[in-house]
């Protein structure tokens, strides 16, 4: 699986776009994206999905399910 | 790694001390004040200070409340991002007609920051500061906020540069900051207790984690004050914003002072929380109150005579342009800014205006210096709420008034203590009734209200409020003019043709303008 961002959530602030290891985080019409072939739920760099750390907004960085579990 | 936060912050403790002693009492900062006579936060001027210091602060609206009515500042949000999240923030953009900080309308690229500072810089002379105060944490966006100053450094050396910050990330960007030149840091502290903070701050994220409760205060904490003891080491000036929550930290911030007075902090702002339900804040969802003039201006007082109190902040947004009590941030929108063209910085006309501002405050000193002569030793003092728009003067009708600034009198002068802002009374030429008692209630712990101009009405309204309305000192410096109608007001006082008393409490408006512009 990766990490997705709800885009009716997300007020645009960037501070997820520098924290990602995998530069998987980018802007798109004012809010942010993550690029599903790129996450690795931050597996293998960090204890904790550094999007959802860093994010103002609560349940805005999510697990999408649409895709595989990631392996390391 | 909190102990090792610990001890960093202890052993810089120890070995700077004794500069820090120093330069707290090189800077004249009020550690045998509380005579009543503010010091170099609000004052004016050079006879309270070091000359450098003075250098530093005369032009600088936020840093010297003399130069409040002269001098203007804009913010300029290139900065969203946060590391941390305070009960007292919600970060979301463009709230419309809301004026707190933390908040834009839109947010810049550091490019167009740049452009936007040279034309406001062109269109409004005055314009001597440029901060980064968001709408997130300066030093939470690095490379955006130092690449602004890059940028600004180049095309508009004169401009002073500033950031505000929650100091998290402090600790990491002082070198930084010094080799920017960036000569004033403002750091928001509100406990230097962790029990106090985890009922602030839900959470923080340090070194790749989110931490929560106590443990998110205490590293909070910790790196704020080590911050803070390396920009004073550095030589850089520290306001310390601190947000009164009554029943939280209200008592605590006395504590607040005293820390940051001993590790060199040159300014302290004790600014009422705004919590209104539609901000979306925790505080302002769980019906969390914010302070009432009286309370916050006694918590100011008692921790006077501790350091120099802030009390002309406007708590303003991360885009405000403009003096302190207004905001020209509409006039320089995006969109204004990309149709502009080239902008061509004209630093000689500024210049020159600058020079006719420097006379109008030796003017303005000399005329108070004048009334002070011969007044009477008494402990009666006055509260008087004046309507101006700049230049220290009195200079501004009652109906156009958004704010009124609030100023002390007694035998040890006039002196400045805080301002309210308020709603238009005047809207479209009629006074609007509607709003006389909010305006009343804003100013009812003052017993007179100075102003330019004042249609009947309210003129009847006030004076059945027991406030006396007074245009006779219509244009006169603010100052100046307090003084002589205390000096009137005591006479009478002692001819017993009326009889002193102390005014009630007053309301802190929350929100921003509602009024059209």
């Amino acid at each position: 699986m990766a990490y997705k961002i709800i885009a009716s959530q997300c007020t645009g602030c960037s501070a997820c776009e520098p924290e990602c290891p995998n530069v998987a985080i980018r802007e798109k019409n004012g809010v942010f994206l993550i690029d599903p072939k790129k996450c690795t739920e931050c597996i293998g760099h960090f204890d904790e999905a550094q999007c959802v750390a860093v994010c103002p907004v609560d349940d805005t960085c999510v697990i999408d399910t649409a895709y595989p579990r990631y392996q390391a | 790694m909190q102990e090792m936060i610990g001890n960093t912050a202890g052993h810089a403790n120890h070995a700077l001390g004794e500069m820090l002693d120093k330069i707290a009492e090189h800077k004249g900062c009020g550690t045998s004040g509380g005579s009543g006579k503010s010091s170099c936060g609000s004052s004016d001027g050079p006879s309270d200070m070091a000359p450098e210091v003075w250098e530093k602060v005369k032009n600088h609206p936020c840093y010297s409340e003399e130069a409040h009515h002269h001098y203007a500042r804009m913010h300029v949000a290139v900065a969203p991002a946060c590391n941390i999240q305070c009960n007292y923030c919600n970060r979301k953009y463009d709230c419309a007609n809301e004026s707190r900080p933390g908040v834009v309308s839109e947010k810049l690229t550091p490019e167009q920051a740049a452009k936007k500072v040279l034309a406001v810089a062109s269109a409004i002379p005055q314009m001597t500061v440029l901060g980064i105060a968001g709408p997130g944490d300066a030093l939470a966006n690095p490379a955006k906020t130092f690449k602004t100053f890059e940028l600004i450094q180049k095309t508009a050396p004169d401009i002073k540069l500033c950031l505000s910050t929650n100091g998290l990330a402090l600790p990491d960007h002082v070198d930084t900051i010094k080799a920017f030149n960036v000569d004033h840091v403002t750091i928001t502290i509100n406990m230097i207790d962790p029990e106090v903070g985890q009922h602030i701050y839900p959470w923080v994220y340090y070194k790749n984690k989110r931490y929560t409760g106590i443990e998110a205060a205490r590293i909070l904490t910790e790196r704020q004050m080590q911050g803070l003891e390396m920009l004073t080491a550095a030589g850089v000036l520290t306001k310390i914003n601190s947000v009164m929550i009554p029943g939280i930290n209200d008592k605590h911030l006395v504590d607040v002072n005293k820390a940051v007075k001993s590790r060199g902090a040159f300014l302290h702002n004790i600014m009422p929380l705004i919590s209104a339900a539609e901000h979306g804040t925790v505080f302002g969802l769980n019906g969390q109150r914010g302070p009432t003039a009286q309370e916050l201006k006694a918590l100011q007082d008692s921790c006077e005579g501790e350091m120099n109190m802030m009390r002309h902040c406007r708590q303003c947004r991360a885009d405000a342009v403009g003096l302190l009590g207004e905001d020209r941030s509409a006039e320089f929108t995006t969109e204004k800014i990309d149709a502009m063209g080239e902008v061509v910085y004209d630093a000689e006309s500024r210049k020159t205006y600058q020079e006719l501002v420097e006379a109008e405050r030796v003017e303005k000193v000399a005329a108070k210096e004048a009334a002070l002569q011969e007044l009477d030793v008494t402990d009666v003092r006055i509260m008087i709420a004046v309507a101006t728009k700049g230049h220290g003067r009195i200079n501004e009708h009652f109906g156009h008034a958004h704010e009124f600034q609030i100023y002390e009198v007694g035998s040890f002068g006039a002196k400045f203590v805080g301002h309210r802002r308020v709603d238009l009374y005047c809207q479209g030429g009629f006074g609007d009734e509607d709003t006389l008692p909010s305006v009343v209630r804003a100013i009812n712990d003052c017993h007179a209200v100075f102003v330019a101009k004042i249609g009947a009405c309210p003129r009847d309204e006030l004076k059945a409020a027991g406030i006396d309305p007074v245009d006779s000192y219509a244009d006169e410096f603010i100052e100046e003019s307090a003084i002589l109608y205390f000096k009137e007001y005591f006479a009478k006082v002692c001819a017993r043709e009326i009889e002193h008393q102390v005014r009630g409490d007053a309301d802190i408006r929350q929100g921003a303008f509602t009024a059209a512009a």
